[in-house]
């Protein structure tokens, strides 16, 4: 499905205003994991506003596509984009992570409509794709998993078992990214645990591995079709991505994995989001 | 309870209790195609294989992988399947559990994990591969239904149970063969509630498992012996437990002894202890089990001797539970 102009164009609007929502969500919160809902926010949105295939009217419709969202510790991004389809109140973004919320860090797929997996644990969400994958051909059903790793998650022991298995069952109904903004809590993953090279490793455990710019909407779009038209073998898509995009002061700082802002952090971050945005759109116009 | 066959013991005793569950679950197979197995290496050991001979399209060997295999399950139970998930007691909980805390249990998931091995049953393997702490980290996690049934009769009933049950389901059998107490499927088992083989008033017997059966000797015993009435309830459900049960023997009896094959920390001797403490009622009460500690090498009936979990063992306790003096009136009011 190639991407039109007015798709692009859709799809910037799309992230610029779920990335004005989470920013102004961890204002409310207090907090939040901000950077990392940022870094993924461009892919979020090309699944579900392009690729997934999912019915509004009835978010547990059986058939739906997947999406489980491993880094489950950006549920302050992810909420935006679940209220934003309707199938949650928004008045809940006011009271994220206080108490008596249905909505905290991490979402709870038993109280937040549209949540596929309640993940927060790292290292779990490959292994439930995998399941998920899998049911998929035990019931006859075509429909697609999508998976989201963070990159430090990638040193939890447990998903290069979910990468085996993938490559095992031979899931090409499967689609898994790695949010690679190279930061993790106490610094960049290639001095706390290597990942590099990455793209070699999931190579060698039998993925169709693609290597793209993350924040670039026509990189997402072409690698999820080269992923839905690849057969025998699942695909992981690494996507290199900025930590914080979009907000200048938090891009590629590992301390805006998670932070507090007030007022004026907020107000000056907005314009940044904006000012992206407008970027955005010149390059739509050029390049579409 | 499913229909299905009726399982007798004639002419099975050859049969280990882990492959009843390979059959009853092929069993139910046939007629729910929302069932689907996974192993990690133990399809052979755990008897779970058969059900791969007969359904290769819902079978589910993960490799040596356990967390995978919970997460895949809990994954799989997400999009409407009903996985059983097999291998040792051990690994199939310990080993696995965040997974069975956050995939399983948090998210309500219909997983039902079947732990073989269980207790000290491969008491050969040594520690690594005893299972004595299962009960105390299953008792802990919300939504989990806990059921260690005491033979290949009632492990069919748990099977069926397991799948008529929503949600997280654990089922404990022991590696190899469990002397049959039930002569066939249809004596009333009933989940969470506990199932008496002898009644009695002077003292009561809680066992779960494989000490169910020498529960029942030692009551035997202690009858002919020593006159003694011992009611011994087969615990089979550790969670729900049945409370009613245990506060009736607390009333009726005033005595009462657990046994089972787990250390008796936060197993089946604390469950009832817990019930005992609350109900602001005295009674004697010992719990008989693994006693805090790594278990010896041996076979598994030579470890239950030493453990003191055995008929001999269970005499032994009864005997001196009896001697324990205590205030004893049939007015409770004074105590509450």
């Amino acid at each position: 499905m190639p991407l039109t102009k007015q798709e692009w164009l859709d799809l910037e609007a799309k992230a610029n205003q779920l990335r004005h929502t989470t920013l102004d969500t961890t204002l409310c919160a207090g907090s939040g994991h901000i950077g990392g809902s940022l870094s993924a926010m461009d892919m979020l949105v090309c699944l579900y506003y392009k690729y997934m295939n999912i019915k509004v009217e009835d978010p547990n419709w059986i058939d739906r596509d997947r999406f489980i969202l491993s880094k489950g510790h950006i549920g302050i991004g992810y909420a935006g984009l679940l209220i934003d389809k309707g199938w949650n109140d928004a008045d809940q973004l006011k009271t994220f992570n206080l108490s008596g919320s249905k909505m905290g860090v991490h979402l709870d797929s038993n109280k937040v409509v549209g949540v596929d997996a309640s993940t927060g644990s790292l290292g779990h969400g490959f292994s439930i794709a995998v399941g998920t994958a899998l049911a998929a051909r035990v019931r006859g059903k075509d429909y697609i998993t999508y998976c989201m790793l963070g990159d430090g998650e990638l040193d939890e022991g447990s998903n290069w078992e979910a990468a085996m298995s993938a490559s095992q069952f031979k899931l090409d109904n499967l689609i898994c990214f790695v949010d690679r903004n190279m930061l993790m809590m106490d610094g960049p993953t290639e001095d706390e645990m290597a990942l590099e090279p990455l793209d070699k490793k999931f190579e060698a455990f039998g993925f169709n591995t693609l290597t793209i710019d993350g924040n670039n909407m026509k990189e997402i779009c072409e690698a999820i079709d080269n992923g839905l038209a690849c057969k025998g073998k699942p695909t992981m898509i690494i996507a290199k991505t900025v930590k914080g995009c979009g907000i200048k002061f938090m891009e590629n700082q590992y301390k805006w994995h998670y932070g507090a802002i007030d007022q004026d952090l907020h107000d000056q971050a907005a314009a940044d989001l904006d000012a992206m945005y407008k970027e955005r759109v010149a390059r739509v116009e050029k390049e579409a | 309870m499913a229909g299905g066959l009726v399982y007798t013991a004639v002419g099975s005793d050859a049969m280990a209790t882990a492959e009843y569950y390979g059959q009853a679950l092929c069993e139910l197979a046939k007629e729910h195609p929302d069932i689907v197995a996974l192993t990690a290496d133990l399809g052979g050991s755990t008897k779970i294989g058969v059900f791969g001979k007969e359904f290769p399209d819902r079978f589910f060997n993960v490799g040596i992988a356990e967390q995978n295999m919970v997460g895949i399950a809990a994954g799989m139970a997400k999009a409407g399947l009903v996985p059983f998930i097999s291998t040792m007691s051990v690994f199939a909980t310990m080993r696995v559990a965040d997974q069975l805390h956050a995939d399983v249990c948090y998210q309500n998931a219909n997983v039902k994990i079947i732990g073989t091995h269980a207790g000290t049953s491969f008491g050969q393997a040594g520690s690594t591969h005893h299972a004595i702490v299962d009960f105390g980290l299953l008792r802990t996690l919300p939504n989990m239904k806990l059921v260690c049934p005491a033979d290949g009769m009632e492990t069919v009933n748990a099977v069926r149970a397991a799948y008529e049950t929503p949600g997280p389901f654990y089922i404990r059998i022991n590696r190899g063969f469990d002397r049959l107490l039930y002569e066939n499927t249809e004596y009333g088992f009933q989940l969470g509630k506990a199932h008496m083989l002898n009644d009695g008033t002077d003292l009561t017997i809680i066992a779960c498992g494989s000490c169910v059966y020498q529960a029942l000797q030692a009551a035997k015993a202690l009858e002919v012996n020593d006159g003694l009435k011992i009611r011994v309830l087969n615990m089979h459900t550790l969670k729900p437990i049945d409370r009613e049960a245990v506060e009736k023997a607390i009333v009726d009896t005033r005595r009462i002894i657990t046994v089972e094959d787990h250390n008796i920390i936060n197993g089946l001797g604390s469950a009832v202890a817990d019930i005992i403490a609350e109900s602001g009622k005295g009674c004697a009460f010992k719990r008989l089990g693994v006693q805090d500690q790594f278990a010896p090498i041996g076979l598994h009936e030579d470890i239950m001797s030493v453990l003191g979990i055995d008929a001999n063992g269970i005499m032994a306790a009864v005997r001196e539970v009896m001697h324990k003096d205590f205030e004893e009136d049939d007015a409770w009011d004074d105590e509450v």
